[in-house]
């Protein structure tokens, strides 16, 4: 399977040979016990700071991209399959990429990426372009992840999952639904979308006593940029955690514009610190979450009331977030960063603040770990 | 009994032919034998919500009733354990049917095989009433289950045996009144929707310690009361929950996910055992059981745990212990429940949620309470129950938010600014509530004086007026404030960071007792006062805020349990000495 392109229903398109089956499988999958599972508490090296170093993603999470239309998620989201590793391990690794409804030229484009990079032999794409049947939108996400469980708990690999985009999948449900006349849930989606998208990303995780694992990656363009639209709001409540992107750093041409702070991963804190990353990640985190929000907010207050108004820390504070933004967070699409360059990178920038505003960070490590002053 | 399908809609089966059947008779589905209940009957029509996936089921199949139901299964084996939301052990599933849950898995909520060694504590010749204790089994190494006469059942012992016994083997025999013999053995049943049964109810008035210092000082939730965590996603919900099962100061814990991720259980999982109790050095799994209803499992299931839990919650009750119930999360029940009235076709209520709904999160949450348990001996139990509630958007107007906090007596409302901003628990502390406050009062006099009671005013009355500040800061700026008024920001900042804000990560910080909340309150308040004295004697209000003792007020959360009384006091006096020399430099030194 790996390095062939299938459509939404499973039939190859790329021209190759048909495939002979190992194994039949159920493509609605069955719950997995909890007590089954194990823990995600692996480190994955994405080489994007703001992800790495403040979002950190763990084998077997679902971490979902929020979008808006018009936002550079698909260069994320490749630049994540291309660069993700996990730290000192040499396990195969696969890709399961699953367009939903999605242009042609959008399609084209992971797929280009993907041969570009040679990572297509390791790839397993599920095409189900904007011109296809709604109704096999509803299979294909379903197609993908039971690959993808092959993948990983038959044949012991890692494997990352992309799904772009849940918010087709989601519209194609609504017209199954009114097809059916059920009764409509909020903004005419089923009652049962919670639900339905549950028994898709709870197929992310790992297994105890497998090798392999699944993580995920749905993509979502909330429509007008709103975060409390149904699809979202919904998969916000599933999954573990969001990147969100933000158009206003998109204008100022920040490169990934991925917006910091109500971005979170909740499974940060099991994959990060000595023997996963480093001693003092957590603590610089904190510190510079706390510290770019209070920056912000210090710009708001200037642009009110001018620069005259802010104390001495605060304009240090701001000019911290405007540092923050154009070092940490812009750093292109094809920079490739280790996690020790965004630890140092975070202190660097941290150094602009007076000392005794570290107070998340333990002393020692400030001993440690900050530059020292030329 | 058995009747046959008509329809079949999701999880709702409607059969024909069951003019027997009674409605909540748990009754099995089609050749898979999925497990059901009766919602309602019209004729020998019964409307079938079915705890398991229904694909593949189809008209004419067969439905059988059990005649009984819907029931747990109460005895020696729960802790330590975790089940679904009907009560099957999830690890003895998995030993059965693999990694994935398959249907119509049938598997006895306790070991039928285990042996318990049951200790016999009423003597042959005793008369015993419901709710006395026949004996006792030290279920796990914090806990002794003390197992009872059930519920109806009463007489003169006359046979009881000690030594190791299976729960199913009869330990006692009861002769009643009229002579009838009753066999009992460790294990009863009860039927999950109905509140099991005590003699009195009290009005709680002693405090769960629960280590959370917003929760254990600014906003107290007693013992056998009710509190509500709603929040956004991302706003730490999970987090709160988490740390009040660890450290809450009660005997039980008994947690249900119901309808959340499923890593989040692992977590649980393979965390609790490792934690250990702060009182007692017993691992927290011990104390606790699990009622796992993961996302994707099947949606009715997720209706039935919350039932599932409470009854667990009140049968431990009634041996006096006090258990905490937790549940994450009330919304994904009462989209259960929206779910299933939408297929039965019944009028909706707001928002499509049914009618009924504040009605069954009333009985829900009334179901907690301090209480005396039943039996001759003076026994008081206490179940706490804490819902969180994930409302869509994070707007509370809704209807699952609204019929809540109508009911529920504590309020912690998680704010998603205060997670933006990392500060967590990102309890917002001008919305939140605790009606709990004034019986609690006299508690926290007796134990501390009335000084814990007088610094939490104080430090509500700041953080109030930071607000109102905070808005004047925003339109003129903050040199247009008075200097005793940025003393108030500086403080109600130092509240904020310095005492609110619980790193649930960091070993010394996740667990506060009341006496480090107490002092560390009153540090960051001295601060305050001695910087008030300090202005009225015309100190530098910029030295006073850049002393160095603060940023040792900043760290002094994470002090060490044994140390933080000694270091606090070196901290006080450093403070003192270094306002007293920058009053001595005067004003502009």
């Amino acid at each position: 399977m790996l390095g062939r392109v299938f459509n939404g229903m499973g039939q190859p398109i790329d021209g190759g040979p048909a495939i002979l089956a190992d194994a039949h499988m159920d493509i609605n999958g069955l719950p997995m016990n909890p007590a089954a599972r194990a823990y995600p508490a692996e480190f994955i090296q994405t080489g994007v700071s703001t992800i790495d170093g403040l979002n950190t993603l763990v084998r077997g999470q679902k971490l979902p991209i929020f979008s808006g239309s018009g936002l550079p998620h698909a260069a994320l989201a490749a630049q994540i399959a291309r660069q993700a590793r996990v730290l000192g391990d040499n396990e195969t690794f696969a890709v399961v990429f699953a367009a939903i409804g999605i242009t042609f030229e959008e399609s084209e484009y992971f797929i280009n990426d993907f041969r570009r990079t040679g990572a297509i032999d390791r790839t397993v794409v599920f095409s189900n372009l904007a011109n296809d049947p709604a109704v096999e939108r509803i299979a294909t996400p379903r197609m993908a992840l039971t690959a993808a469980e092959y993948l990983a708990f038959e044949k012991d690999m890692q494997v990352l999952v992309i799904l772009t985009d849940i918010t087709n999948y989601a519209e194609a449900l609504r017209e199954v639904s009114a097809a059916k006349k059920e009764v409509p849930g909020r903004r005419g989606y089923p009652g049962y979308l919670y639900t339905d998208l549950a028994t898709m990303y709870e197929r992310a995780g790992r297994r105890q006593g497998k090798k392999g694992s699944i993580t995920m990656i749905p993509i979502l363009t909330m429509p007008e940029d709103d975060k409390t639209h149904p699809i979202p709001d919904l998969t916000g409540y599933i999954t573990e955690g969001q990147i969100i992107l933000s158009r206003d750093l998109h204008r100022k041409g920040i490169v990934p514009p991925v917006d910091v702070l109500p971005s979170l991963s909740r499974l940060k804190d099991k994959g990060i610190g000595v023997g996963k990353t480093r001693e003092d990640h957590a603590g610089t985190m904190n510190q510079l979450f706390a510290a770019y929000s209070r920056g912000k907010d210090a710009k708001e207050l200037m642009t009110i009331l001018g620069e005259a108004a802010l104390s001495d820390d605060d304009k240090l504070f701001a000019k911290f977030a405007d540092e923050f933004e154009r070092r940490y967070v812009s750093q292109g699409n094809s920079t490739n960063r280790s996690i020790q360059e965004t630890l140092d990178l975070g202190w660097e920038l941290l150094s602009i603040l007076p000392r005794r505003e570290l107070k998340r960070i333990k002393p020692e490590m400030i001993e440690k770990y900050m530059p020292k002053e030329q | 009994m058995s009747g046959t399908i008509t329809k079949v809609s999701g999880p709702l089966v409607v059969a024909e032919g069951l003019a027997d059947a009674n409605v909540s008779d748990v009754v099995r589905v089609g050749s898979q034998r999925l497990i059901g209940e009766i919602l309602n009957m019209t004729g020998d029509r019964a409307s079938i919500q079915v705890y398991e996936e229904t694909s593949g089921l189809g008209p004419g199949a067969l439905v059988e009733t059990t005649g009984m139901p819907m029931s747990v299964e109460l005895g020696p084996g729960m802790l330590d354990n975790i089940y679904d939301g009907i009560q099957r052990p999830l690890p003895e599933m998995r030993a059965l049917t693999g990694d994935n849950i398959t249907r119509g898995t049938d598997v006895p909520a306790l070991n039928r095989e285990k042996k318990w060694d049951f200790v016999p504590v009423a003597k042959i010749g005793d008369k015993l009433v419901a709710g006395d204790v026949l004996g006792t089994v030290q279920e796990t190494s914090a806990i002794l289950h003390k197992i009872m006469v059930p519920y109806r059942v009463s007489g003169e012992l006359v046979r009881i045996e000690s030594g190791e016994h299976t729960v199913t083997d009869v330990i006692a025999v009861l002769k009643d009144e009229k002579g009838k013999e009753h066999e009992l053995t460790m294990m009863q049943r009860w039927p999950v929707r109905i509140a099991r049964p005590y003699t009195r109810k009290y009005v709680p008035s002693r405090p769960m310690n629960s280590g959370q210092r917003i929760i254990d000082t600014l906003f107290p939730i007693a013992k056998g009361g009710t509190a509500a965590v709603p929040g956004p996603f991302g706003s730490g919900k999970t987090v709160v929950q988490h740390q009040l099962a660890k450290w809450s100061d009660v005997d039980i814990v008994i947690y249900i996910g119901c309808g959340e991720r499923g890593n989040e259980m692992t977590d649980v999982l393979m965390e609790f055992p490792e934690l250990k109790d702060p009182r007692n050095g017993e691992p927290l799994m011990k104390r606790t059981v699990l009622i796992a209803n993961t996302s994707d499992m099947p949606v009715a299931a997720r209706e039935a745990s919350i039932y599932t839990g409470i009854t667990i919650a009140e049968y431990f009750r009634d041996m006096g212990y006090d258990v905490a119930v937790l549940a994450d999360s009330t919304s994904r029940w009462a989209e259960a429940l929206r779910e299933m009235s939408g297929r039965l076709e019944e009028m909706p209520g707001e928002e499509g949620y049914p009618a009924y709904l504040a009605s069954r999160l009333a009985q829900f949450y009334e179901r907690a309470g301090v209480v005396e348990c039943l039996g001759s001996e003076d026994r008081q139990g206490s179940v706490t129950a804490i819902g969180a509630v994930s409302p869509p958007g994070g707007d509370i107007s809704e209807p699952v938010s609204q019929a809540t906090m109508r009911i529920v007596k504590v309020f912690w409302a998680l704010d998603s600014s205060l997670a933006y901003a990392r500060h967590f628990p990102a309890i917002n502390w001008l919305t939140s509530y605790s009606l709990y406050l004034e019986g609690l009062g006299p508690w926290y006099n007796e134990q501390f004086g009335e000084a814990y009671m007088k610094n939490r005013e104080k430090a509500m009355h700041i953080l109030q007026e930071e607000s109102e500040l905070q808005e004047i800061v925003r339109l003129v700026g903050q040199d247009a404030l008075s200097p005793a008024d940025r003393l108030t920001m500086e403080t109600a900042k130092s509240i904020r960071e310095d005492f609110l804000q619980q790193n649930a990560f960091v070993d010394e910080d996740a667990y506060s007792s009341y006496l480090k909340q107490f002092k560390l309150m009153a540090l960051v308040l001295r601060f305050d006062s001695l910087c008030r004295e300090a202005l009225d004697k015309g100190a530098n209000m910029n030295k006073l805020f850049a002393i160095d003792a603060r940023e040792r007020i900043g760290r002094a959360k994470t002090v060490d349990v044994n140390e933080f009384e000694r270091v606090y006091a070196e901290i006080e006096a450093q403070m003192q000495r270094e306002i007293e020399e920058v009053i001595a430099g005067g004003e502009d030194a």
